[in-house]
């Protein structure tokens, strides 16, 4: 038997606002633990919430941004659960009238082009964080607890986990484009639950599915989920059934494992919160928001192909994240060549993030030192592989592209009279070289202006070399 | 019969995290069951088409701005605590 | 005649021609403690130091400023009070040293200078309408203490009608001000919902509850509410309505008023000689000009069971925060997390705060939520457009508090329902969210108080109070003492 694959994401996204959703608490990532709290952030009695103005604008933002319809009238509702780490024991969140509805996004995976549904995007608050520690006793911070949170759900659109690696990838590279969220994984900012189901082919009705939690990166979600559909599909061909579970993705042994078998659904009590009035969301509200919705991904590649001719290929990769298509653009604002922009971006650049494992803001390199460099190199004061040099020292320390060239003697050699000197030098020490070259070997040439940069340093100015040594050879 | 089983009496105590002995679970279930039938009457009056009422003002858009402002120490928000260690609120752990 | 037996204004008059001290109205409230608490049992934490100290303060002040300047006030304790302790009278908070803030009100009382005596006994987290409910030793009637104070806001309206403070605040979900001000005597006020901030209220029904001010006469009522009113930013119900001089509304005029006198309110099942009280009430309004007629308000009889199932629901969810973690007593027989949740809270509750919690839960749990809960939000929408109706013709609604004078302690403990069905005229207000009040209006044939309701439109909190001053100054049953150690 042949089956299908139905996979749907639920994402968490962090919000960062200032400050929490509900409280005038500061919303902060890596402080000391229950710094960053109130009483209404640790629940105490008494306490009620108000919210905050702007966790409802960046919500509505990200809504807009993945093409949802807005809710004009919304509300907040009380979800309850016992936890440590849920200090009022309910979660402020929204469940039959969320913020936003009825969205998609279009992702591309093996050159075809697809559209994801997402159900609903909802606002809620985020809770305290529990560790576990080695003494039989857990621990609580509750500086998370409060941050403003949005629920993106999918629609079961998915038939691959390749396709689910693209639809993350894809709803990251827009929300950072929105600028309402970090969408950090590794700091929580974005978090991701996948639940999959097989069904035969052919079949209408979606086969019992289980829920993968805990998942740590993107690889890990499509790599649980690659383990998951085996593992379902091995179980319904041996005539065993799949159960509504809740399983884990381990890291180390690269299975999914089980936490829970949910019996029936879980039953959270939700009402209508009576501490927080309705929400109503005029058309002008709309239109304030959407017109604070930058330039999105899609529409940035557009513009790039037709405006700047970049290939479909470069467009792709540097508006792949928002600050690599931010940098792009400043640095062509300030003068660089457009096409020698996107290779130093996407070959150098890019090649140290990956090494060092770091985001291009992290880097000290800033858009007007690359701007500078590649002037440089245009009017002949540095060579490419000067600048190469250059360009290293701008990625490790940062600075004036013109400085290090003067501080470190990188000036390119352009003056004749020394070249010749330079050249003759060479010549002399390699006889042989010249008698191959004379005999035809055109290769000897290469080795030649190799000797000439090597006693350069590499600053001799290349073209003039070239043509210093064809003439001397010539002679 | 009653309105409400004693099992669903001990889902229910488990739902809202309260301990409750097979006595206890008895009594609740025989008061429950009286208080709940007493509710029924509500199902002699016809609410269809009526708008459930959460709030009794017709407030709309109460809204904070997003300014963070300091309240409390992290001594403080832990001077409650029945347990705590390093700054945090400690619990037993999650595990049975 | 006791300093408490002065209004609060001419306690103003006296300070100010420097006859008395704040310092002595402050002894006057502990010396009175001391004499008759043992008997009445309305506080639950005492701080003498802290009171005499800020009334050496106040005394040593040079300008008198504040409308409650020096004037001893009692907080019901579910109001949370900064630095003081405040448990609800739940054991579960019996370790609740220090809330770490002030509830609005208690900053309010605080900025106008009152001088907090103490916290005030009540049924536990407010569920009770007899005040034996309180997880420590029940609140008894300063009238006869051989009868319930009423609930829950028992221990204010006991401490005001003994003399042991001036004015006292209560909460009220479903009769919790007016009930025990019916009972002991005194007058109390429910505000209309988001008239008075609930942050710092610890909240037992959020769409029900409202704070309000128990006091041994109207125009002491009426200031109090002036200074706890209005607009709160950290209170998303409170409600931007300009807050009037109540004080000013007194004017005893009530020429032409028009008095809805609902037929369910003196209907079977209220007592003949509260009937009877409540029709001499309404001559003494005639007398006065004006007018009243027989109106109905037909869903009133569905009230209380829609108000058990709402206010238990929401009471649900309120009252899981309290789980062990942050404060609170936490049991010392869990040794894994579930069980630390389930311990602490059965070994910290009382039996009617589990009841309800228990009620709430199952009305909100899956498959029963539209039968009971919304089902209940919906007839408070019919309740609630009974008095829309009434309202669109008449200036006030009147009635008794009660359909009974307080009852004896034990009487009504054995069954749950007979307790609830006490607060059948009271919970309507609540559920409509308008305000009313409890006047003194007579008295029973042994010797206890009765209350006059009257009940008036959203944010007519003004209408009402004139209402009830015209009756207070015509009669004299706001005067009268009980006997307790001696009247004072």
């Amino acid at each position: 038997m042949n089956f299908e694959t139905i996979i749907g994401l639920e994402v968490h996204v962090e919000l960062k606002t200032e400050s929490k959703i509900f409280s005038p608490a500061r919303n902060a990532f890596g402080s000391e633990p229950n710094t960053n709290v109130n009483p209404i952030d640790l629940g105490y009695p008494g306490t009620l919430p108000v919210l905050n103005e702007e966790a409802v604008n960046f919500a509505m933002r990200a809504a807009m941004a993945l093409n949802c319809e807005i809710a004009t009238d919304t509300k907040f509702d009380r979800k309850n659960y016992f936890y440590p780490d849920n200090p009022k024991a309910y979660q402020i969140s929204q469940f039959d009238q969320p913020i936003g509805e009825n969205g998609w996004i279009e992702i591309e995976v093996g050159g075809k082009k697809k559209r994801i549904g997402i159900t609903r995007l909802h606002l809620e608050e985020d809770a305290g964080k529990l560790t576990h520690g080695d003494d039989g006793y857990s621990y609580v911070d509750f500086n998370r607890q409060g941050t403003p949170l949005i629920e993106i759900v999918s629609e079961p659109d998915m038939r691959s986990p390749e396709e689910a690696y693209a639809y993350l990838e894809k709803l990251r590279n827009i929300i950072q484009y929105t600028g309402v969220s970090d969408v950090k994984m590794q700091e929580g900012s974005l978090r991701c639950d996948a639940n999959l189901s097989l069904r035969p082919i052919g079949q209408e009705a979606f086969g019992e599915k289980t829920e993968l939690k805990n998942l740590n990166s993107f690889t890990f979600v499509q790599k649980g989920l690659e383990f998951e559909e085996k593992r379902q599909e091995k179980e319904l061909l041996s005539g065993g059934e799949v159960l509504q579970e809740t399983r884990r993705y381990d890291e180390k042994t690269k299975e999914t494992i089980l936490m829970r078998v949910k019996e029936g659904s879980d039953d959270y009590r939700y009402f209508p919160e009576p501490d927080l009035v309705p929400l109503y969301i005029d058309e002008a509200w709309k239109e304030r928001v959407k017109n604070e919705i930058p330039e999105l991904p899609d529409a940035r590649k557009k513009r790039y192909i037709a405006e700047m001719g970049l290939s479909e290929y470069d467009a792709d990769v540097l508006t792949s994240s928002k600050q690599m298509a931010d940098f792009f653009e400043s640095a062509t604002k300030a003068g660089a060549d457009i096409k020698q922009t996107a290779n130093w971006l996407m070959g150098e650049i890019s090649a140290y993030m990956n090494k060092h494992q770091k985001e291009l803001e992290e880097l000290p390199i800033t858009p007007e030192a690359l701007a500078k460099m590649i002037q440089l190199i245009e009017d002949g004061t540095i060579s490419s592989k000067i600048a190469k040099k250059v360009s290293a020292e701008l990625l490790e320390n940062g600075g004036d592209p013109e400085k290090i060239v003067k501080e470190k003697g990188l000036v390119q050699i352009s003056d004749e009279g020394q070249l010749r000197e330079i050249i003759s030098g060479v010549l002399k020490d390699n006889q042989q070289s010249v008698t191959d070259y004379k005999n035809g070997k055109g290769k000897a040439m290469g080795f030649l202006v190799g000797q000439v940069m090597k006693a350069t340093k590499g600053q001799a100015n290349p073209p003039m070399v070239n043509k210093i040594l064809k003439e001397e050879l010539e002679k | 019969m009653t309105a409400i089983s004693k099992e669903q009496v001990k889902h229910v105590a488990h739902l809202a995290r309260l301990d409750v002995s097979e006595e206890e679970a008895e009594m609740l279930t025989e008061q429950l069951s009286s208080i709940i039938n007493y509710a029924e009457q509500l199902n002699e009056l016809d609410t269809d088409g009526v708008e459930p009422t959460t709030h009794v003002l017709d407030l709309k858009n109460v809204l904070r701005k997003d300014e963070p402002k300091d309240w409390i120490t992290q001594e403080e928000a832990l001077k409650n605590a029945p347990d705590k260690a390093d700054g945090q609120f400690k619990v037993p752990s999650i595990l049975e | 005649m006791a300093l408490f037996d002065y209004t609060i204004k001419q306690l103003e008059e006296k300070l100010q021609n420097k006859e008395i001290t704040i310092e002595d109205l402050v002894n006057e409230s502990y010396s009175r403690i001391k004499e008759v608490d043992g008997d009445v049992q309305a506080f639950l934490t005492l701080d003498e130091e802290r009171a005499l100290s800020q009334a050496k303060q106040l005394d040593a002040a040079t300008e008198q400023s504040g409308k409650l300047f020096g004037i001893p006030a009692g907080i019901k304790d579910n109001i949370v009070t900064k630095g003081l302790r405040t448990t609800c009278a739940s054991r579960f908070l019996d370790n609740f040293h220090d809330p770490l803030y002030d509830a609005t009100v208690t900053e309010k009382l605080n900025n106008e200078n009152a001088v907090a005596i103490g916290k005030l006994n009540m049924d536990e987290f407010a569920m009770g309408s007899s005040n034996e409910n309180s997880g420590y030793t029940p609140t008894r009637n300063p009238w006869n203490t051989d009868y319930v104070p009423g609930g829950s806001s028992g221990g204010s309206a006991a401490a005001v009608a003994a003399g042991e403070v001036l004015f006292a605040l209560g909460s009220d979900t479903g009769g919790s001000i007016r009930q025990p001000a019916a009972f002991c005597g005194v007058v109390g006020l429910k505000p209309t919902y988001g008239r008075v901030s609930r942050f710092g209220l610890v909240a037992f029904a959020s769409s029900l509850d409202q704070i309000g001010p128990i006091t041994r006469n109207v125009e002491d009522n009426a200031r109090v509410l002036e200074v706890i009113s209005g607009l709160d930013p950290m209170d998303s119900t409170s409600a931007d309505v300009e807050v009037p001089a109540y004080t000013e509304e007194l004017t005893g005029d009530v020429k032409g008023l028009k008095i809805a006198v609902p037929k369910e309110y003196l209907a079977e099942g209220v007592d003949p000689e509260v009937k009877e009280t409540i029709i001499s009430a309404l001559k003494v309004y005639e007398s006065l000009g004006a007018t009243w007629e027989e109106v109905s308000l037909p869903h009133s009889k569905y009230a209380v069971a829609t108000y058990y199932l709402l206010s238990s629901s929401e009471a649900s969810a309120n009252l899981a925060r309290f789980d062990g973690v942050r404060y609170g007593v936490r049991s010392e027989n869990a040794d894994n997390m579930i069980d630390m949740f389930k311990k602490s809270r059965s070994e910290g509750f009382g039996e009617e705060v589990k009841r309800r919690i228990m009620l709430g839960t199952f009305a909100l749990s899956s498959g029963y939520y539209d039968a009971y809960y919304k089902k209940a939000q919906k007839v408070r929408t019919l309740i609630k457009q009974d008095f829309e109706k009434i309202f669109a013709e008449y200036d006030v609604v009147i009635g008794p508090t009660t359909p009974t004078p307080a009852f004896k302690v034990g009487e009504k403990t054995a069954d749950p329902l007979t307790m609830y069905a006490n607060d059948i005229l009271t919970i309507p207000v609540n559920l409509a969210g308008v305000p009313g009040i409890s006047v003194p209006c007579g008295f029973s044939e042994n010797g206890l108080p009765i209350g006059l309701q009257i009940i008036g439109k959203h944010f007519a909190e003004g209408t009402v109070y004139r209402a009830a001053h015209a009756f207070e100054q015509a009669t004299d049953h706001h005067t009268k003492r009980p006997q307790l150690g001696g009247a004072r």
